[in-house]
């Protein structure tokens, strides 16, 4: 027990944080109102130093290890928490913490935005109305529960840390600005959530019927027995596709993709951001979990999903990046257009599923599972580059108030009239697109050479192909950025900044630096990711000479006294 | 003693920093930022500190020229190589061979001419034109110094980008300029994407073929497993690199976007474009195109040679029925690329010597021509033969120079056009007949798989082409009857429009001589003297034909010489190996009657036997 909670560190410090976050979102004093951000940050760079430091028990450095408190503290958190996976926790949980920090800045002006625009007009401030501490208590809520995701070596734990991450979302994009449209986009988000829960759900009860217990390496083990003994349960196979059915919803993948681009568009750039990273991580998280129940051993040269499963993905990664590139070009909303990128990556990272870890010792050129992890921290400071740059813009809408920046005209020449602005946009669409050298390039040459040695060339080539349809409306976006003069009629919007672009452009600023500090020690990403993709088939953990209790039942309930590993 | 040590250590670390190849990349990238982040639109700071930008490199590419030894078979030198992405083979890798020192010399010598060029043209939007313009230079020069092939197609790429900015923010016509920029970014860029999948291709097959199964894309690693692919392989890799190479150059069928680019470009656009741009696409073919795949060169060098042949009459026949003085260079620039294409595909040390010097000379001539043309046309704001004429009347250097610069490009002895044009063709006439016996002989002279005189006289036929509409041209822009528009004879604009140009003098300005002088110097040196830069050649232009007769003409014999794809496809099952090659010597392939390679440039000396042949590009 001790041990677990050593593991934890990272996601209760965040917990503390946003206790403390809330209680002070109380107070009636606007200045201790206005230090939630701040203690946000706080929580975050604590929790990712934990996360950082229990990484790898061989690579901190003696002193650390030798330390009275902070050894112990290093020592308890380098237990993995399951065996299929086991470092996933440190890479997911600093990718969260790092990420988190990037988008933290974005995030002014997102809960009681109108509110103060008006107290700084002279109006009174009135504490009652002010939403905030529930807004950054929120963000951390989700935040933690991403990292849970990571953690998670039980089916309920990855619910609860599932919904944990969800929840407060649905209240975040209700809450992000003030017209009716977020009211509109939080709702939709809500119930189709809800459906996707629910199917995941339903497709977690379907395991644990087939396997009798909700601990992921009991669980492996009984499908590793039934697999050995003429084939995995049929209740299983479907309660795992229905949980990946589900976990599509997650990463806004094809059969549940249809919230995507109105929830993006109804919520504030900001949030839209956040959307863009939190549930996309966790989803990914929870189907790396989830396939590897069942292993990547099937397959001629036992290097696959089961057939099933790897027909499904391969089926769905094809469709979500086709149907998410084709759609984004024919948008003229920015947001809804990176709203379809955004699924179409989603698609890109499904390849490194279906390619899988490869062999025992296989390079990161043949590690599906490092590429989408690598792909995912690329993928997330890219996109919020550019989501920051439309959150920290704004225009003036027919009925003469401020919105903000949506319509891909508001972009016209923005790299003229504001230089920093238009060049992330640039960056990060050019980056997003692929363009070589920039990390965009560098997270999909992985995935490339993960499918290429998965043998995967036809989905390969797909991806291939959707990556070039990609540039059209990637060029597009740096086009109108770059080489269009600004709008010069009377009847256009006049575009303007925020209120709040100082602290939002900082999102884009640092997800700029990453784009380019990333790009540059790719190598150092690489290796992490690496680390956290670690897979551990199940006969490597469970040596043969225990024999398996259900070895020779197929029924699914005499594996009940299957002991719980401690 | 205490400060000679520590002098010395300064020293070495300068030497490290400055004799390496990453300054001619990163020097201009540095300026072009430092001229985006500074305040103002002051005119004069920003194009003083593109011209420190473009000058720093020139007196580097000197400094390492020094040092470079050019002749003896060393190869690649000034390697560096960093980590990068290593797990999947990504390394920044920089290296130089004589032909690359070549090439980045005359991209950093045109950089300082560009610059000057532009600046009475330039007069809005300085900050972006200038950015633009020294971005370029940087990805120029990193194209023949990368060693990485994905470093490669990141800087080959990155050309487009500034090149469409300057066309399509700075061109001469706002109407027309958009489609020109537009269509030249389409047509390379589709083309380098298939490249790229070429070049993947490669990386894969090496992957595959390797020990390891790890991912590289050294150049030099590829290169050693690339030529043991299929003849099938090789053939699909062949067309798949030459989509990117031959828009690039641009070659016969797909020429179409660059009259209309050059026609639209900015002078120093132009003079980039012809100079440099161009040639990297012939820079592709012979370093990736030859060094990947020398079976499917052999099978399809007559195809390539009577490409570049059309392309060398048409071309030259437009040429000839053009009005507007630009498009006139830009065709003749297609027609000349057709020796240089012709010369790579004559498949032996002679024809690819050659080539390679062309690229260099058509930079020089045809560069000038460019500026030449821009400079009346900032005079007088027209370029058509209809409109001008006549100007040595009233402008004399003007017309010397134009003069002098013609000859050169129709290949006057004595200047520089006419060696390289001598050893392209030459190349193309002694590949004939000299490789294979197996009676398929279809004409007399031209054997299947080679080249042959014939291919020489129609190429020849060019020569006097390109004579008749550059001396069609000079006779009516020189020393036709004085024609100018705004009045005969009194020389200078008054369109009231462009007064901003008014302060320009009749004839050239000092400036202008001096962008002009350098080049002609280099064209006359390299007319009289030729004998240094053909010696720098000889080893990497050998080595290459060798390589192509030991993997491509010996391997194909003893397949079957009248192999063809179809039927080659039944046999992949067990393809043929050709005698691996491993490391630069191998005895078997110098005691190999090479046939191909007894011709020796005629200003040279014979080569050295001791220099080691190596597979083109390994280290």
């Amino acid at each position: 027990m001790d041990s677990k909670l050593t593991l934890l560190w990272p996601e209760i410090t965040l917990f503390i944080t946003t206790c403390v976050v809330m209680i002070l979102g109380q107070s009636k004093h606007k200045d201790s109102r206005n230090l939630a951000p701040w203690l946000c940050a706080i929580g975050l760079v604590a929790s990712g130093l934990f996360a950082w430091l229990g990484r790898d028990i061989s690579a901190a450095s003696s002193v650390f290890v030798d330390h009275p408190w902070l050894g112990k503290l290093i020592k308890g958190a380098s237990i993995p928490s399951t065996t299929l996976l086991p470092n996933l926790p440190y890479y997911g949980k600093m990718i969260v913490a790092a990420v988190g920090l990037v988008m933290l800045p974005m995030m002014a002006g997102s809960a009681d935005g109108d509110l103060e625009a008006s107290a700084g007009h002279g109006k009174p401030w009135d504490a009652l109305r002010s939403t905030r501490g529930e807004f950054y208590s929120f963000f951390l809520f989700s935040l933690s529960g991403l990292m849970l995701c990571s953690s998670a070596n039980d089916l309920i734990f990855l619910f609860l840390a599932l919904e944990l991450t969800s929840l407060p979302t649905y209240v975040m994009v209700a809450l992000s600005t003030s017209r009716n449209r977020s009211m509109e986009a939080g709702v939709k988000y809500f119930f189709l959530g809800a459906l996707g829960a629910a199917v995941f759900l339903y497709g977690f009860t379907l395991i644990y019927g087939a396997a009798g217990s909700t601990h992921f390496d009991a669980i492996a083990r009984i499908f590793a027995a039934q697999i050995a003994n003429g084939g995995l349960n049929q209740l299983a196979l479907l309660g795992i596709v229905l949980a990946l059915l589900g976990m599509c919803f997650k990463i806004a993948a094809v059969p549940m993709h249809f919230y995507t681009p109105d929830v993006y568009q109804g919520a504030s750039a900001s949030v839209a951001g956040f959307l863009a990273f939190v549930p996309k991580a966790a989803g990914f998280f929870a189907i790396m979990l989830l396939c590897s129940l069942v292993g990547w051993g099937f397959g001629d040269n036992h290097q696959h999903l089961p057939d099933a499963l790897r027909t499904m993905l391969w089926v769905l990664a094809a469709l979500t990046m086709t149907v998410g590139n084709v759609l984004a070009i024919m948008q003229n909303s920015v947001k809804r257009m990176l709203a379809y990128s955004s699924i179409a990556h989603s698609g890109y990272m499904l390849v490194g599923i279906v390619a899988g870890p490869g062999p025992d010792g296989a390079p990161f050129s043949r590690n599906g599972l490092a590429a989408v992890l690598f792909y995912l921290g690329s993928y997330a400071v890219m996109t919020l580059g550019a989501f920051a740059v439309l959150a920290s813009l704004q225009r003036k809408n027919a009925n003469g108030k401020m919105e903000e920046a949506d319509d891909i005209d508001d972009l016209r020449g923005l790299a003229l009239t504001r230089p920093l602005l238009g060049w992330t946009m640039v960056l990060s669409a050019m980056g997003l697109l692929g363009l070589p050298p920039l990390l965009g390039f560098l997270g999909k040459v992985p995935l490339f050479t993960s499918g290429i040695g998965a043998g995967e060339v036809p989905l390969v080539i797909v991806l291939g192909i959707n990556s070039a349809i990609a540039a059209y409306y990637y060029l597009r976006l740096a086009y109108v950025c770059f080489i269009e003069q600004p709008e010069t009629l009377p009847s256009a919007p006049k575009v303007e900044l925020s209120e709040f672009f100082k602290a939002r452009r900082m999102t884009g600023v640092l997800s700029m630096a990453a784009v380019v500090g990333l790009a540059l020690s790719a190598g150092y990403l690489a290796d992490m990711a690496q680390l956290g993709a670690t897979y551990q088939p199940v006969h490597t953990f469970h040596p043969p000479a225990t024999p398996e209790p259900a070895a020779d039942e197929a029924a699914p309930a005499a594996s009940n006294a299957e002991p719980l590993p401690g | 003693m205490e400060t000679n040590s520590v002098l010395q250590q300064y020293g070495d670390f300068i030497q490290q920093i400055i004799f390496t190849l990453p300054p001619g990349v990163l020097i201009p990238l540095f300026f072009a930022f430092l001229i985006a982040i500074t305040k103002g639109t002051n005119a004069k700071r920003i194009r003083l500190l593109a011209l420190i930008g473009t000058v720093i490199p020139v007196l580097w590419f000197i400094l390492i020229a020094i040092q470079f030894r050019w002749t003896g078979g060393i190869g690649d030198q000034y390697i560096g190589v960093s980590s990068w992405f290593d797990q999947i083979g990504l390394k920044f890798s920089f290296a130089a061979d004589s032909v690359s020192m070549l090439l980045v010399g005359l991209t950093v010598l045109l950089g300082p001419i560009c610059v000057l060029a532009s600046t009475t043209a330039i007069t809005e939007r300085l900050k972006t034109y200038y950015c633009w313009l020294l971005i370029l230079q940087g990805a120029m020069t990193g194209v023949f110094i990368a060693r990485d092939i994905i470093l490669f197609y990141t800087f080959f790429e990155f050309t487009l980008v500034p090149l469409y900015i300057l066309i399509n923010l700075f061109g001469s016509s706002p109407a027309n300029r958009k489609a020109a920029a537009t269509k030249f970014f389409l047509y390379t860029f589709t083309g380098s994407v298939i490249a790229l999948a070429g070049l993947l291709y490669v990386a894969w097959q090496h992957k595959t073929a390797s020990l390891h199964n790890a991912w590289s894309f050294d150049m030099g690693v590829l290169a050693s497993t690339a030529h043991k692919m299929t003849f099938t392989e090789q053939c699909w890799v062949f067309w798949a690199l030459l989509a990117g190479f031959a828009i690039k150059v641009p070659l016969f069928p797909v020429h179409t976007w660059l009259p209309q680019a050059h026609t639209e470009a900015p002078t120093a656009g132009s003079v980039i474009l012809a100079g440099v741009l161009l040639k990297l696409g012939t820079y592709g073919i012979f370093k990736f195109v030859l060094g990947f795949c020398p079976a499917a060169c052999t099978f399809y060098a007559p195809t390539l040679a009577v490409l570049s042949i059309i392309g060398i009459v048409y071309a030259g026949l437009i040429c000839w029925v053009q009005t507007d003085v630009k498009k006139l260079v830009a065709y003749s620039s297609v027609s000349h690329l057709g020796y240089c294409v012709l010369g790579l595909f004559a498949l032996n040390a002679v024809g690819i010597s050659g080539s390679i010097l062309y690229m260099i000379n058509h930079g020089l001539s045809t560069g000038a021509l460019f500026l030449l043309i821009g400079m009346v046309y900032e005079r007088y704001h027209t370029r058509s033969l209809k409109e001008l004429g006549g100007l040595a009347r009233i402008m004399p250097i003007w017309a010397s120079f134009m003069v002098f610069f013609t000859m050169a490009s129709v290949g006057l002895p004595g200047l520089n056009g006419f060696v390289s044009e001598l050893f392209c063709t030459l190349g193309a006439f002694q590949a004939g007949g000299v490789s294979f016996d197996h009676g398929v002989k279809l004409l007399p002279g031209a054997t299947w798989g080679t080249l042959g005189p014939w291919y020489a006289v129609a190429a020849g036929t060019g020569v006097i082409i390109t004579a008749m509409y550059l001396l069609y041209m000079l006779g009516i822009i020189v020393w036709g009857p004085l024609n100018v528009p705004g009045g005969h004879g009194h020389g200078h604009a008054h369109d009231a429009a462009h007064d901003s140009h008014a302060k320009l003098p009749t004839d050239l300005c000092a400036r202008e001589i001096g962008l002009l002088l350098p080049l002609a110097a280099l064209c006359l040196i390299l007319g009289l003297f030729p004998g240094p830069i053909l010696r720098t050649l000889e080893d990497p232009a050998d080595n290459v034909a060798r390589f192509i007769q030991t993997h491509g003409r010996d391997r194909l014999q003893k397949d079957d010489p009248r192999l063809t794809p179809a039927n080659d496809a039944e046999n992949a099952g067990a393809p043929i190996r050709p005698p691996i090659i491993h490391g630069p010597s191998s005895e078997g392939r110098s005691a190999r009657p090479s046939t191909l390679r007894t011709t020796t440039p005629p200003t040279t000396p014979a080569p050295k036997s001791d220099a080691s042949p190596k597979p083109e590009g390994s280290h």
